[in-house]
């Protein structure tokens, strides 16, 4: 287990290298940060000036290489558009990016898993075929026309929640936590709902037709010959068999939430780690752009990581062959 | 599913029952981009250098019509060896912290602003040096009669030298180094102190009780809060759901839509930036006809068919739907050295065009590119696609190229050499003064001229002028050059003017009494008057 463990680490390490490395080489064609970061009015020697003090006329592997050793020391360095260290950004928007992206995550699974059990299990019934016709919309539309449309909604038209923001944080150490207060959850409910709703889709689908397939099959027929409750029946054996797709799906879609929150970000205006990157791609401020791209490689190992960890914490069957084949 | 509804409506009702601050006069303001730091001579931006004006005191301020009136200077001569500038300081002003104002400020904020790493350096750029006379009189010695030091006092921001020394930021720093205090802290003598300011977040602005010129107080706000929203549609929602009192720019297609509320009101004016079209007249091959050793822009006749090929009336009515003033000069009404008389449009005539394309040996036409940015000005990539038929129907085989800002700017500038052969361009002249365009635009032979000057179009005389330009005193004359540098470019058609572009802001009249549309496109809050 432990070796296993060690093992992934080290590939982690490997994954997040190249993703360095391919960003670096793509640097050289986003633009140049040199004249986002000066005004009008700066001649062409003051701009050669600069280009040479952060470093840009270096060759891209020497630039490469500065950019791992001040990395493997905890030096991200500054962003060229405010200034500040880049841990220091990370840090203080990152929060937001999790809760957000961790509320979608509920979000879906709680009203996804037992919209699919319900779909599965009374797949004639008109409730079904609504909730299906309705999660049908949500996979079409876009993120970002959801988004949009609650805010026209809820914000414009019915006045309930705001239209834009993070209002209402309440500072625990340095994470800034949402939660705590009804103004945080006001902002928050929109966004998270946005990002859910794909998911939620998703979930729902998915868990319905591993339920619809589970139920044919002989152990559950016996257990209702064994007179048991429904209850014990669907919930007990055979959600429980779903479970594995539905946690590689949600693993995977972590990852996807993470990548999708850039866009619903954007449309609420919403201070995470999304609209950070989705700036500094405009601005081409270098020093986020690969710190970003190398966190979201380590979330994306960690992330997977985990999902095989809890494999084996679900499924029986995997912890029996192993201790099997250990012996 | 019904839990969550239940739950969302007791949020709506929890929230309509909280207290509103009906007492405080709260100011809500948002724009597309947050500011980019407090420092005063680290960034010369425009939403940066709006907020710098609520908060920092400059010897003149910049009114709305654009003259000058006193600020922390009250009183200013010129010596008779015409490079003495002598100012009277008002006495009685404090910073935001308490420390008192005096000379030794004035004469710290120079050599602060005129470092290399800083952005507002330009302003100063013809001052040899400022010392201190007395407690309340400082004299700027400039390089040469400078006609234009006063327009540029307004960009001078004065700091507090205590506070800077004491805290160790007398160096202004960008992007790498260490991180910079007087960006994150802001000490200034303006109407405004900075509460908080989170980055991409919010600005929190309180009115400065000791401000030297309190009781004169021209508006009400208790309290200023300013935000960045970048997505427009956000944007309008917020104004339309009464979460922001005034927003801009707003985007064009929703004007109608807003002032179509009747709590709303949509606020248009010209702004100082004009837009125009630049083509490649110094090389000898054109980049787009590789291997033909011929450069059709080198002809003033090709460069007059496409002045005449573009139909500004109609990029005036359909693309910016009413929403600019086509211009024939390179710079905007108001700007010092505007001549009205010069400021007719090349005549759309796509007959005269064909006919001096084929005097010139291209009746055929010729490939070209044009290069545009598609996320700077109003409608810029709408723009470009609207000229790409004109001059296809002249003859001409026209590619656009429209690309982010990052990558359109390095293709054109100099990082690239220029890399250009048609591109599109947007200028405000920093000091409002035609002579900061003629340098940066249309000139090349100097140090400090023609930054871009993609095309690098240059005129002998027009050179010579703008030199002269820089150093006459005497405005009549002054104006009699620059007219004349004007005439020369026009008939060179050395670069094609479009339009200036027209500032929208939303403004809800149920919270907002007046404000005033500053050309320059930024909210002045001591204009700002709430019901």
């Amino acid at each position: 287990m432990l070796a296993f463990i060690v093992q992934r680490l080290g590939q982690a390490i490997l994954v997040m290298l190249v993703v360095a490395f391919v960003s670096f080489s793509l640097f050289q064609f986003v633009g140049d940060p040199i004249n986002n970061m000066v005004g009008q009015e700066t001649t062409v020697a003051q701009r050669e000036a600069l280009r040479e003090r952060l470093g840009l006329n270096d060759p891209v592997p020497l630039q490469f290489v500065k950019w791992v050793a001040n990395a493997a020391q905890g030096e991200f360095g500054l962003s060229y558009r405010m200034g500040k260290p880049v841990n220091e950004l990370i840090a203080q928007r990152l929060p937001a990016t999790l809760e957000l992206v961790f509320l979608s995550a509920i979000l879906a699974l709680v009203i996804g898993v037992p919209m699919g059990v319900y779909t599965g299990l009374h797949r004639h019934s008109w409730l079904s075929r609504a909730f299906l016709t309705v999660s049908l919309i949500g996979i079409s539309l876009p993120t970002f026309l959801i988004g949009i449309l609650m805010i026209l909604i809820f914000g414009v038209w019915l006045g309930w929640l705001p239209t834009f923001g993070r209002g209402g944080t309440v500072a625990l150490g340095f994470w800034q936590t949402s939660f705590l207060t009804l103004q945080g959850w006001s902002h928050i409910v929109m966004p998270a709902f946005t990002l859910a709703l794909f998911q939620l889709t998703l979930i729902m689908r998915l868990v319905r037709a591993e339920m619809l397939e589970v139920l044919r099959t002989d152990y559950i027929k016996f257990a209702r010959a064994r007179g048991l409750r429904n209850r014990a029946i669907n919930f007990g054996h055979a959600l429980k068999n779903t479970l594995v797709p539905v946690i590689t799906i949600m693993g995977l879609q972590i990852g996807a939430l993470l990548a999708f929150s850039i866009i619903t970000e954007t449309v609420f205006q919403w201070p995470g780690m999304g609209l950070l990157i989705i700036q500094a791609i405009q601005f081409v401020d270098i020093p986020i752009m690969s710190s970003y791209l190398v966190l979201v490689a380590l979330f994306f190992v960690v992330i997977n990581l985990t999902v095989d960890l809890l494999y084996y914490a679900v499924d029986p069957r995997l912890r029996v062959e192993r201790r099997v084949a250990a012996v | 599913m019904y839990q969550a509804t239940g739950f969302v409506m007791a949020l709506g009702a929890a929230l309509l029952a909280l207290p509103a601050l009906a007492q405080e006069k709260v100011f809500r303001y948002a724009t597309t981009g947050d500011i980019l730091g407090l420092d005063p001579h680290a960034n010369n931006e425009g939403p940066t250098n709006a907020m710098k004006g609520n908060i920092y005191g400059r010897l003149l301020h910049r009114l709305p019509d654009l003259s000058l009136e006193p600020d922390l200077a009250t009183e200013w001569q010129l010596g008779d060896d015409g490079v003495t500038w002598r100012f009277e300081l008002r006495e009685g002003v404090t910073f935001h912290n308490g420390n008192p104002f005096n000379a030794d400020d004035v004469v710290y904020t120079f050599k602060r602003q005129t470092q290399d790493a800083s952005e507002m350096s330009f302003a100063l750029a013809s001052v040899k040096e400022v010392h201190k006379v007395d407690d309340h009189t400082v004299e700027l010695v400039t390089d040469g009669p400078d006609p234009t030091l006063l327009l540029n006092m307004p960009n001078f921001y004065i700091v507090d030298q205590e506070f800077m020394e004491e805290n160790d930021a007398f160096e202004v720093v960008k992007g790498a180094g260490k991180t910079n205090f007087a960006n994150t802290n802001a000490n200034g003598t303006g109407p405004f102190k900075v509460v908080e300011w989170v980055q991409d977040n919010r600005v929190v602005l309180e009115p400065n009780e000791d401000w030297w010129n309190q009781e004169n107080r021209t508006d009400n706000v208790d309290r200023a809060e300013f935000t960045p929203i970048a997505n427009d549609a956000t944007r309008v929602a917020a104004l339309l759901s009464g979460e922001i009192d005034l927003m801009y720019p707003v985007p064009l297609q929703d004007i109608r839509r807003l002032e179509g509320d009747a709590n709303v009101e949509v606020i248009e004016g010209p702004e100082l930036r004009t837009i125009f079209l630049g083509m490649d007249q110094w090389r000898d091959e054109l980049l787009d006809m590789p291997g033909s050793g011929e450069n059709p822009f080198k002809d003033q006749r090709v460069r007059a068919a496409f002045a005449h090929a573009i139909d500004l009336d109609a990029i005036h009515r359909v693309v910016m739907r009413g929403a600019s003033t086509p211009t024939g000069l390179m710079i905007a009404p108001g700007i010092n050295g505007f001549q009205e008389d010069m400021n007719d449009v090349y005549e759309h005539d796509p007959e005269r065009s064909k006919e001096l394309l084929s005097e010139a040996g291209y009746g055929d036409g010729f490939p070209v590119t044009l290069d545009c940015p598609n996320d700077r000005y109003v409608n810029d990539e709408a723009i470009c696609t609207a000229i790409v038929p004109m001059l296809e129907r002249i003859g001409i085989d026209i590619t656009l190229n429209a690309q982010t800002k990052s990558l359109h700017f390095n293709k054109i500038g100099p990082a690239e050499d220029n890399n250009t052969s048609f591109y599109m361009l947007g200028w405000t002249p920093g000091s409002y003064d035609a002579h900061n365009m003629l340098q940066n635009i249309t000139t090349m032979d100097g140090e400090a001229q023609g930054t871009y000057n993609s095309g690098r179009y240059s005129n002998p005389r027009v050179e010579e002028l703008t030199d002269l330009i820089a150093v006459e005193i005497d405005e009549a004359k002054r104006n009699e050059l620059i007219r004349e540098a004007f005439k020369i470019h026009k008939d060179d058609v050395g670069h094609i003017p479009l339009h200036q572009q027209a500032l929208a802001w939303g403004v809800r009249n149920d919270t907002v009494e007046e404000v005033v549309q500053r050309p320059w496109n930024d909210v002045d809050l001591r204009t700002v008057v709430l019901k």
